[in-house]
Order: structure tokens, then C-alpha cells, then sequence
């Protein structure tokens, strides 16, 4: 009775649920939150999570056994004028239920650690009140993402896209008043959105695009039109997809628009994880999955998006081996990895780039979890540290002033370490199935890509394995660092699911068994898996290790002790530099894009508009000011003088009228 | 009875006018202006009354009293306002009443 | 329906009684003077609502038309002539609207001369409904002109230091425009023999030469009260000098007579022009887009921020107007909605800010939204509203009416929809530049530490703002329905002339 229920079809229309939960938790916390709670209060916000992941399950579930896709189901009429028809309509099938599965969960993991996060963090900002604040913002991202990914249009998905982009603004500038200057934080959460804003401005053109093209924005609709004919739509499905790419690289942080993630780390440690981890910014990665009935009609879009993967995972490897700060490194990490993933999605291989996105949202959540694990300890240590003078800036997050953590957190330090084998690609943790799937795709795709692709997956091996080296082994480096202390079960327990997720996630696609394989095949066609290689599986292993055994070689062997150089900059130097200052892309932004931006609206403000247009309006003025005045000399408030203008008047005309 | 011609008329009107103008540009007491006025408006009235003789029309006698009624009223309303200014200002010179001009 | 209950002539009527019973209370009961201005503007928005109750929205036609005979004009009849029909009815409900809420935002702002501040405010709401309702185009000439009186002497006696120059410059900016207007709407009644609008569409014809001129005539009235890329300038000083209700009332209703004008008298009367003057006026329209905004970017003062940013948005409404679709003639209408709301309510928390600290600039500020925390929430949300985040309604409007400028065959470069939509990337520098520097940040000015949050009137003031753009954005149906088939309507009085054209 029950196994006929739940997978009934009916079971589907269950769907606008994964977004009414959490809009439910926030609207709950909104009204009354402040007398719950901390604890009652993230566990709403928990429970609305967990219950919109235990929907995508129900959803999972008859789906499975109701296989004919897609289904649509409409909760309301939105926009419907002339030709345009857009609903608030749910779309249920394969890719959209995976999607919401790892948001909710991964979501949901990271709302309980972030009850016990969370209460250290408003207490170290000195702000208590604003806790419940937090699990507003976290459900609204939740209820956002899932419409994101839940959605039958373009223009819905878009709602979402830019409904992630607010909460990823408001939970960068949560501590609104912190970071450099007191404005730093703030700052970061505006270039996110405005960069953001950039990657919605794609997104948009290409949306008018399609519709004009295809006459709607619905998927189905859209899917089902078929190639357009002619020269004239060739290029329009290019120039979609190059647009949609721009959006890419907006939310997925690929170059040129990966600039704000780094400066987003500037959130709460829960946030980096779930955000600009795990979920949101892989959304760039689920719209090219979305789209590819697009992508496959496009000549080049999918060369370009498999291009700019490739060499934004290279490039933002390389700034992830010169950083310091831990978060910074996972940060450019993410950049990296996220590249593996629309390189993979540009390639074709929609299945290898999804299933990388599922392994590293569990790997990364709990890296960036643990992390913050890292730096509440270390901030304990800190606040009860004896000979520190603690006026000065002290920075948990600065790798160079951990060390040794190993024996003072164990739980993280084992998670941690689980984390950086998956990311690093040692087999069989998950992150190395879903990379050698792309890397195989890639050899057979273009042999400069993979090798790309390869070196990226090494300096991903390099950098994980200095900083696990710089924070977890060696000497303590600082009091603070001395005197860390593990956290509470309500921010380890879901670290140990994230590893085990982390450890067994690969099962999802099996070599051969390839269940996500066939899951997905039922929504996007037509995509066939690498063949799996025992030689490139062996050299990604190999790479792998390399990566590893030369990060011990500069990092393992000797203690690195406070206020020395880095060892790699000493070999490097100039080169090192390059990465340690991020290749100047912000400086170059800086002087090519805003600088010029302030200064044309400065001209535009002042010397045309006040002293051009108002000007000329002033000027008008003043002008019939001047003939006026002059008008005004013949009146001289003589009245006699009037008089005799009158005579002479009427003089003058009776003499025309006279001697005419 | 033996008509006067009509250029007579006609010719002391237009001086009596000419008087009149010429003191109203000329002289700065508003008493004499007004009276100089006066001067005008009988210029016309002879006239009129001149030329509904010539014409046997009795149209510009009826002008004649309308213009005399009239000027008895704006003599009022002058006096009154010369009045007003004088309480006023102190003085009746009209080339000192120039508070409109910028 | 006879005329003694029709309900637009009520409407018309009860702000000009609620006038006169201002009249006869004493300037000195002040709390007296503002409840009866209240319930005056309150019993008007509840007219309002019996009107919308009346409107048939599957009817294109106009409705509640009262005629009565007023006057000859060189024996043209002039008549009384008022009606509403889905182009105008939102915009008399957006007045009613934010009549009662300016009313209410000048609780304690106004203290001095209380009952000519109220006096002029409703006579300032009849002259606004009187434009949307006049369906003759002396009456409509009337009504125009007549708004400009009260809103002058709420600048000029109400507003801040320049006030004088500021006012002097809003009426002659206006008037410079509306005296063309006068020309060209008596030109078209003698020569028509007819002044009413409806029987003007009707047999308006092809005219070339002179309806160039007409249309410019027209035009140039419009545009610079909506205002347009060049003829703006009023507007900033007019808002920055205005009382915070003035400038609500004139971002939020006295603009979109220019735009409403457009609708009402340049595309039907001129259907031929108006397509070929479309690219033009697209074109103007974007640049006002980028131009507003990057001008905005660079402001120290917030209210004169949100001048600039009306000039924007208001491009936007330009854009959609001109785009000559469906999509982006709703687009048009609904983004005026928008502009009321979203801007309206921008002033508002201008307005508490300044009622607060006595300035307005930038650097006087941040940190806001720690000490006054409902405060910054509901600024926020009203800021991202006027960003354009989808799921508000801002967003609703700015999407229709680009997907309409990109597909609309009258403008036909849809280079101008894709530069347009770069206004959207800048729309959001400057609105969250000026979110930052005044509630992100630490709390600079020790002033700043104590402000107080907001008190129950001021959320009520709000409140139905919020509202409206929270409902727009999630569900704008039934504001689409209202206007559709008089857009439709419209769209294909100009079809025959968009064919011969292109």
C-alpha cells in the first residue's frame, strides 16, 4: 500500500513543495523567530530543508517507476501577454530531482552545523540578535535554488538564478559591518552581485533570443522546436548560446567573471559551503545541462564553454597554490573545479560534468565545513590565549599562522583529510571517479585539453596537499593555533556524513554499473560515457600522487616556522608571485572597467548634465532674462513719458493714414 | 441765427487738446494733470457737440453726457488715489512714484 | 448609468470637497486638518476601488464616459467629457494610491502651514485624476495645467533651500511644453471640429506635413514631463527641493502623465508618425536608460540618486511605449505601476532618513541597517525592487517591455533592447552603491548611533507599497488583464500603418 503510494505518478504533483517548505521555515523565523530561539530556531530552518529534501526523495522515488518524461505541473498563470506564456509551471525529471536532492541535502547538513557554527560566530561578532537572521537567508537561498532548479521556463530558472544571486549577496555582507575598513565585507557582497549582474545580463539577451527564435521560453517548447533553418538561425543559436555562457561564467565563476568568489568568502563559513560550493555556483553547470538540446544545435557554443572550463580550471589552480588564507585556497579550488565541470558539460559529457558536480558538492561542502571547524578552534584558542596582546588583528583563516592541528582536532583533521584524497583525486574516494570521467572524455575531445586538464588535476593534488600540510601538521605556529580546541557534535556529525558521502559517493557512477548514466539519459539524450580506461585512469592516479608527493617534498619535510618565505617562492619567485597575487585580474578590472566607469559617469554628471544640459535650459533662461531687461529700459515709470509714446503713436499713424 | 462755421469748432478744439496733452507730459502735479486732462475730454465733448449740430443728431449730445459722467468718476477715483499716495508717501510729484519699475 | 452616480465624477468630486471642508476648519487644529486630508484621500482610494469594481477588463472600450456640454470654441463644442478605459484606470488607482500615502508620510514632516499643505494635496489629486479621466482635450489641457499649480506652491513654499528656483524651473519646463501642446490641441479641434478623444481616433486620418508638427507638439510636452533624454534637468532639483510627499506624488504620478500621454493622444491620433518616429524615441529612451544611471552613480545626494534613477526607469517606459507590441505597451503601463510603487516608496525612506538626521548626503551616513534594523529590511527590499529582481515588480515590467523593444517590429535593431539591458547591470551599481555607503558599513557618525527604528505610521506608510511589489512580482495576472485588450486595441488601430510602413 505504501510502496504503491509513493510511487504513484501522483506523488509528482507533491513538487511545488521543495520550494513551499522552506518559504514556510523563513516565513516562520521571519515572524516569530527572535522568541524561539537560537536552537529552535535553526532547527525550523533545518526541518523546512530536511523536509524539501525528504520531497525530492518522494519525487525520486516515483519517478523512478513513472519513467515517461517530462512532468509539468502548474501552480499559477504569471506572465501572459500576446505571444509570451510564461507559468509558474514545476518541472519533474531526472536532472531537475538529482538537482534538488543535493541541494536540500548537502543543504540540510549544512544547516544543522551551522545551529552549532552559527551560535560560536554571533557571539564572536557580537551580535546575537542577528542568528536568526542567518536561517532566513539560508531558507530563502534553499526556496530560491530549488525554484532554480525545479523550473519549466527559462524565465522561471531566471527567478531562481537571481533569487540565489540576493541570498549570496545578503549572506556575503551577513557581517555587513566587518572586513577591511569596516566596508570590506559589504564591498565583496556587492561585486558578487554586480559581477553576477553581468552573467544575468547574458542570460537575459539570450532569453529575448530564444524566444524570438523559438516563440517561448518553456523548455518543452523550446526542446521540441528543432534546429532552425537558414544562415540567419544558425547564428542565433550561436549567439545563444555565447550569451548563455556569459551567464555561466557569471554564477559558475569561470574566467572572466570569477572574481567574486574569492572576495564571497568574506561570508560565514556555512555560506562559502553551501553557496559558493556546493550548490549555487554550480548552477552555471545545471543550466548548460539544461540547455543542451540548445547547446548540441550551436556550431562552436559548446567548444567555447568547453574551452573556458578547461582554462579557468587550469588558471584558478595555479592562484590556489600561492594563497594563504584557507578559505581563499578552497575558494580558487572551487574556480578550478568548477572548470573541470563546464569543461565537461561543454564537451558533451553532461552525465560526467553532473556527477562532478554532485561528488564535489559533498567533498568541497565538507572541506569549506571543516574549515570553519578550523577557524572557530583556532578563534577559541585565540580568545584564550595568555600572551596576546588582542588588539591586534589576529587572522584565524591565515594558514600561516596554523600548524599542528592534527593532535588538537582530530574529527576534522580525519574529515578534512578525506576531503582534500577526494579533491586530490585518489581512488576510490569519490572525486576521483567523477574527475577521471571528465579527463577520459577530454582525451578524446582534444589532446591539449587534456593535458590541461591533467596539470590542473595536479596542482589540485599540490596545493590540497600544502595546505592540509600548513594547517595539520608540523608545529603550531601561533598561541591561538596552540590552544585549539575541537567543536561540539552538531558541527562534526554532519562533517562525518560529508566524508562518508565524500568516501562512497563514486558508487553513484560506477565504471560499467553507470547508474547516474542511465538515470539522467532519460532527460538529456543522446549522451554516450567515455569508455573506461585502465592507462588514463593510471595516469590520473599517477598525477595524482605526483601532485601529493611534491606537495610533501617542499611542505612535508621541514617545519615551516612563523615569518619564513614560502619554500615554493623560493624556488619559483617571480612566478610564484604571479599566483600569490592572483595574476592581477582585479587590478586589471580595476583600471580597464570601473576606473574608466567612474570616470565617464563623472563627466556625464558633472561637465554634461549640470554644465551642458542644465546649462542650456539655465541659459534659455537667463537669455530671456537679458531681453527683458532691455524691453524693461524703455519703461521708465514715467507716466508723462507713456503718454508722450502714446501721442507720438497716434500721431505717427494718423500721419500714415493721412499722407498715404 | 447766423452759423459760426464749423472749422471754428474744430480749431479750438484741436488747441484746447494740444493744451491738454501737452500738460499732461509736461507738468508733474497730478491736480494739474488731471485738469489738463479735463482740458482733453472737453476738446472732445466740443467736438461732439459740435458735429451733432452740424449734423442735427442728437447722438453726440448723449456722448457729450456719457464722457462728462465718466470723467467725473475717474476724477473721483484720481482724487482719491492722489489722496492715498499723499497720506502715503507725503509728497504728490508723480515722478517719484516709479516703486514698479524693477 | 446617469450621471449622478457614476463613480468617476464622485472621485473627481471628493477631494475638491474635502478641500473646502479644509477650508473651514481653523489652521491651528492641526491633527484635524490631517485626519480629515486622510479620510478625504481614503474615501477617494475606496471610489477608486468601487470604480475598478464597475470596469469590465474584457472590454476595450472606455467606460463610465459622463458628457455634458460645458462651452463653444469657435463653434467646436467643448464638452465635459470623462472616461476611463484600461490604459488609464491603473493610473487612477496608482493616484489614489500614493495620495493617501504621501498624506500619511506627512504626519509629522509638516508642521507648518498644515492646512494649505493638505489643501493644495487634494487639489493636487483632482488635477492628476482629471488628466487620466479627460477624454476631451481642453478638459485634458484644463486638468494638466491645473496639476502644475498645487505642486508649485508645495515645492515653492514646502521644499528645502533652492526651493524658489527649483519650483520656478519645474513650471516653466512644463509650461514651455504644454503651450505647444495648447497649440497643437486647438489646431486639431477647429480644424477637426471636435475636441473629443475618442471621436479624434476615429476619424483621424493621414495628415502628412502638419502631423508632423502636431505630433512634436504633443510630443515635446510629454517628454519633458515624462522627463526624456535631453529635457530631464527639471527633475532632479524639482525632487530634490520638493517636501518628501511632493516628491512622492511627482515621481510617482505627474511623470506618468508624460508617458500616459504618449499612449493617450501620440500613438492613436498619429499612428503613422509614432512607427516612424519609433527608432528615434527608442533610441532617446536608451539613452536615457544608461545615461540616468551612469549620472546617478555619481550622486552624493540619495534623493537626487533617485531623480537620476527616475530618468532610468522612466527610459524603460519610453522603451516599451515605443516598442509598439503588446509586449512592451504593457510592459509600458505595468512599468509605470512599477516606477509609482518601487520610486514612491524610495522617497518615503528618504524622506525618514531625513526626517531623522536633517541631511540626505551619502557621507553622512552607514551602517543604518544595524541601528535600525526593520527600517534597513524594508529598504532593501524596496531597493531591490527598484534593481529589478525578479520575483518583484520591477523585474515583471523591465522583462516584458525588453522581450517587447527586442522582438517590436517598429524599432526593428534589437542592438536597442540588448543596450538597454545593460541598464540592468547598472541599475544595480548604483542601487546597491548607495545601499552600501548608507545602511552596509560600519556606523561612522556618532549621530547615527541613536536613530530611532520605525514607528508603527511609518510601516503603515509602507506596508501597501511592499505589498503591491511583492504581488506584482510573484503575480501580475490581474494587472495585465485590466489593460490588455485597450493595449490590444491600440496595437491594432496601428497595424494597418505598421504594415504600409515597413
Amino acid at each position: 500500500m505504501l510502496i504503491e503510494t509513493i510511487t504513484s505518478v501522483r506523488i509528482l504533483q507533491l513538487v511545488s513543495w521543495v520550494v513551499f517548505f522552506p518559504l514556510i521555515g523563513l516565513l516562520i523565523n521571519l515572524v516569530i523567530g527572535r522568541k524561539l530561539g537560537e536552537r529552535l530556531s535553526g532547527g525550523i530552518a533545518s526541518l523546512a530543508s530536511g523536509l524539501a529534501f525528504v520531497t525530492a526523495f518522494l519525487l525520486l522515488v516515483s519517478l523512478n517507476s513513472n519513467p515517461e518524461a517530462p512532468h509539468v505541473y502548474r501552480l499559477a498563470e504569471w506572465i501572459n501577454i500576446g505571444s509570451l506564456v510564461v507559468n509558474w509551471d514545476f518541472r519533474v525529471d531526472t536532472l531537475s530531482v538529482t538537482m534538488m536532492l543535493v541541494v536540500s541535502g548537502v543543504g540540510t547538513l549544512i544547516h544543522v552545523y551551522a545551529i552549532g557554527y552559527m551560535h560560536a560566530d554571533v557571539r564572536l561578532n557580537k551580535d546575537p540578535e542577528r542568528y536568526t537572521r542567518f536561517f532566513i537567508y539560508m531558507n530563502l537561498f534553499i526556496m530560491m535554488m530549488m525554484i532554480l532548479v525545479s523550473a519549466e521556463s527559462y524565465l522561471m530558472t531566471f527567478i531562481g538564478w537571481e533569487g540565489v544571486g540576493l541570498c549570496s549577496y545578503l549572506l556575503i555582507g551577513f557581517w555587513f559591518e566587518k572586513g577591511k575598513d569596516g566596508v570590506g565585507n559589504a564591498i565583496a557582497a556587492k561585486k558578487a552581485f554586480i559581477t553576477n549582474r553581468v552573467g544575468d545580463f547574458g542570460f537575459l539577451v539570450a532569453m529575448f533570443m530564444i524566444f524570438l527564435q523559438f516563440g517561448s521560453l518553456d523548455f518543452t517548447r523550446v526542446f521540441a522546436a528543432g534546429t532552425p533553418t537558414g544562415e540567419l538561425g544558425k547564428w542565433v543559436v550561436i549567439g545563444i548560446s555565447l550569451f548563455l555562457l556569459l551567464a555561466v561564467t557569471g554564477k559558475s565563476a569561470q574566467l572572466p567573471l570569477f572574481v567574486w568568489l574569492p572576495d564571497a568568502m568574506a561570508g560565514p563559513t556555512p555560506v562559502s559551503a553551501l553557496i559558493h560550493a556546493a550548490t549555487m555556483v554550480t548552477a552555471g553547470v545545471y543550466l548548460v545541462a539544461r540547455s543542451a538540446p540548445i547547446f548540441a544545435m550551436s556550431a562552436f557554443g559548446p567548444d567555447a564553454v568547453a574551452w573556458v572550463g578547461t582554462i579557468t580550471a587550469l588558471f584558478a589552480a595555479t592562484i590556489a597554490i600561492g594563497q594563504y588564507d584557507i578559505k581563499k585556497v578552497l575558494a580558487y579550488s572551487t574556480i578550478s573545479q568548477l572548470g573541470f565541470m563546464v569543461a565537461a558539460v561543454g564537451m558533451g559529457a553532461y552525465v560526467a560534468g553532473m556527477f562532478h558536480l554532485i561528488t564535489h558538492a559533498f567533498f568541497k561542502a565538507l572541506l569549506f565545513l571543516s574549515a570553519g571547524s578550523v577557524i572557530q578552534g583556532v578563534e577559541y584558542g585565540h580568545h584564550h590565549a595568555q600572551h596576546v596582546d588582542h588588539h591586534v588583528e589576529f587572522d584565524p583563516q591565515d594558514m600561516r599562522n596554523l600548524g599542528g592541528l592534527s593532535r588538537r582536532m582530530k574529527v576534522t583533521f580525519w574529515v578534512y583529510l578525506v576531503g582534500a584524497l577526494a579533491l586530490a583525486g585518489v581512488a576510490p574516494l569519490a572525486g576521483f571517479f567523477s574527475k577521471d570521467e571528465i579527463v577520459t572524455f577530454a582525451l578524446g575531445k582534444h589532446p591539449v585539453m587534456f593535458g590541461m586538464l591533467l596539470l590542473a588535476a595536479f596542482f589540485t593534488a599540490f596545493y590540497m596537499t600544502r595546505q592540509v600540510w600548513m594547517v595539520f601538521f608540523g608545529n603550531a605556529r601561533t598561541e591561538a593555533a596552540e590552544g585549539a580546541k575541537e567543536n561540539p557534535p552538531v558541527m562534526t556529525v554532519p562533517l562525518i556524513v560529508l566524508a562518508v558521502l565524500s568516501i562512497v559517493g563514486g558508487a553513484l557512477n560506477l565504471p560499467h554499473v553507470e547508474t547516474l548514466q542511465h538515470w539522467l539519459e532519460r532527460t538529456i539524450h543522446g549522451v554516450h560515457p567515455a569508455e573506461f580506461s585502465f592507462v588514463v585512469a593510471g595516469v590520473s592516479l599517477a598525477v595524482a600522487f605526483g601532485g601529493i608527493l611534491s606537495g610533501w617534498f617542499f611542505y612535508g619535510r621541514k617545519h615551516w616556522e612563523l615569518g619564513q618565505v614560502d619554500p615554493l617562492k623560493k624556488l619559483l619567485g617571480p612566478v610564484f608571485t604571479v599566483f600569490e597575487r592572483k595574476w592581477w585580474v582585479d587590478e586589471i578590472y580595476n583600471v580597464f572597467v570601473l576606473q574608466p566607469y567612474k570616470d565617464a559617469s563623472a563627466i556625464l554628471a558633472e561637465p554634461i548634465d549640470q554644465k551642458l544640459i542644465d546649462g542650456t535650459a539655465n541659459g534659455l533662461g537667463k537669455l530671456t532674462g537679458l531681453v527683458s531687461r532691455g524691453l524693461g529700459l524703455l519703461q521708465t515709470g514715467f507716466v508723462r513719458t507713456y503718454a508722450l509714446m502714446i501721442f507720438i503713436g497716434v500721431a505717427a499713424i494718423l500721419g500714415y493714414l493721412i499722407t498715404r | 441765427m447766423n452759423t459760426i462755421p464749423m472749422s471754428y469748432f474744430l480749431v479750438l478744439s484741436a488747441i484746447m487738446f494740444s493744451l491738454g496733452a501737452i500738460g499732461v507730459i509736461t507738468r508733474r502735479n497730478p491736480l494739474v494733470i488731471f485738469m489738463s486732462l479735463e482740458l482733453m475730454f472737453n476738446a472732445a465733448n466740443l467736438t461732439f457737440v459740435a458735429f451733432s449740430n452740424a449734423f442735427g443728431n442728437a447722438n453726440g449730445q448723449i456722448f457729450v453726457f456719457f464722457v462728462m459722467v465718466v470723467a467725473a468718476a475717474e476724477v473721483a477715483v484720481g482724487l482719491a488715489l492722489i489722496v492715498a499716495i499723499f497720506r502715503a508717501r507725503g509728497s504728490i510729484d508723480i515722478d517719484l512714484m516709479s516703486s514698479m519699475k524693477n | 448609468m446617469t450621471t449622478a452616480i457614476n463613480p468617476l465624477v464622485i472621485l473627481l468630486l471628493i477631494p475638491l470637497v474635502g478641500g473646502l471642508i479644509l477650508w473651514l476648519i481653523p489652521a491651528s487644529r492641526k491633527n484635524m486638518l490631517r485626519w480629515v486630508a486622510l479620510v478625504t484621500s481614503l474615501t477617494a482610494f475606496g471610489t477608486s476601488l468601487w470604480m475598478l469594481a464597475q470596469f469590465d477588463a474584457d472590454s476595450a472600450d472606455l467606460q463610465m464616459v459622463v458628457k455634458l456640454p460645458w462651452m463653444n470654441f469657435v463653434k467646436v463644442a467643448v464638452n465635459f467629457e470623462i472616461g476611463v478605459d484600461g490604459l488609464s484606470i491603473l493610473m487612477v488607482l496608482l493616484t489614489t494610491v500614493l495620495t493617501s500615502i504621501s498624506i500619511l508620510s506627512s504626519w509629522t514632516a509638516v508642521q507648518e502651514k498644515v492646512k494649505g499643505f493638505m489643501a493644495f494635496f487634494l487639489l493636487l489629486e483632482v488635477g492628476m485624476l482629471g488628466v487620466f479621466l479627460a477624454q476631451d482635450m481642453i478638459l485634458f489641457y484644463v486638468f494638466w495645467e491645473f496639476t502644475l499649480i498645487p505642486m508649485y506652491f508645495l515645492i515653492g513654499i514646502w521644499g528645502g533651500e533652492r526651493k524658489i528656483y527649483a519650483a520656478v524651473k519645474f513650471f516653466l519646463f512644463t509650461m514651455a511644453g504644454s503651450v505647444l501642446m495648447l497649440a497643437a490641441i486647438l489646431w486639431l479641434g477647429v480644424f477637426k471640429g471636435t475636441f473629443s478623444v475618442p471621436e479624434l481616433t476615429n476619424i483621424f486620418g493621414l495628415l502628412p506635413g502638419t502631423a508632423w508638427l502636431l505630433f512634436l507638439a504633443f510630443a515635446l510636452a510629454f517628454a519633458i514631463k515624462v522627463p526624456m533624454f535631453p529635457l530631464h534637468t527639471w527633475l532632479p532639483d524639482a525632487h530634490v527641493e520638493a517636501p518628501t510627499a511632493g516628491s512622492v506624488i511627482l515621481a510617482g504620478v505627474l511623470l506618468k502623465m508624460g508617458a500616459y500621454g504618449f499612449l493617450r493622444f501620440n500613438l492613436p491620433l498619429f499612428p503613422e508618425i509614432a512607427i516612424k518616429a519609433a527608432p528615434w524615441f527608442a533610441f532617446l529612451a536608451v539613452v536615457g536608460i544608461i545615461y540616468g544611471a551612469a549620472t546617478a552613480f555619481m550622486q552624493k545626494d540619495v534623493k537626487k540618486l533617485v531623480a537620476y534613477s527616475s530618468v532610468s526607469h522612466l527610459g524603460f517606459v519610453m522603451l516599451g511605449i515605443f516598442a509598439l507590441n503588446p509586449l512592451g505597451l504593457q510592459g509600458a503601463i505595468l512599468q509605470m505601476v512599477n516606477h509609482g510603487l518601487s520610486t514612491g516608496a524610495l522617497f518615503l525612506i528618504v524622506g525618514m532618513i531625513y526626517e531623522r538626521r536633517h541631511t540626505r548626503l551619502m557621507s553622512d551616513f552607514g551602517g543604518l541597517w544595524k541601528v535600525m534594523p526593520v527600517f534597513g529590511t524594508l529598504s532593501l527590499v524596496i531597493v531591490l525592487s527598484s534593481v529589478g529582481l525578479p520575483g518583484l515588480n520591477g523585474f515583471v515590467g523591465e522583462f516584458t517591455i525588453l522581450t517587447g523593444a527586442y522582438t517590436s517590429v517598429a524599432i526593428n535593431y534589437t542592438l536597442t533592447a540588448i543596450l538597454a539591458t545593460v541598464g540592468v547591470i547598472l541599475a544595480a551599481v548604483y542601487l546597491l552603491h548607495m545601499f552600501q555607503h548608507v545602511y552596509l558599513g560600519t556606523v561612522t557618525h556618532d549621530e547615527n548611533k541613536s536613530l530611532k527604528d520605525v514607528n508603527w505610521r511609518e510601516i503603515i506608510t509602507l506596508a501597501p507599497l511592499l505589498a503591491l511589489i511583492l504581488w506584482i512580482g510573484v503575480y501580475p495576472k490581474p494587472f495585465f488583464a485590466l489593460m490588455a485588450p485597450a493595449v490590444n486595441n491600440l496595437v491594432a488601430l496601428m497595424q494597418p500603418y505598421l504594415m504600409a510602413v515597413k
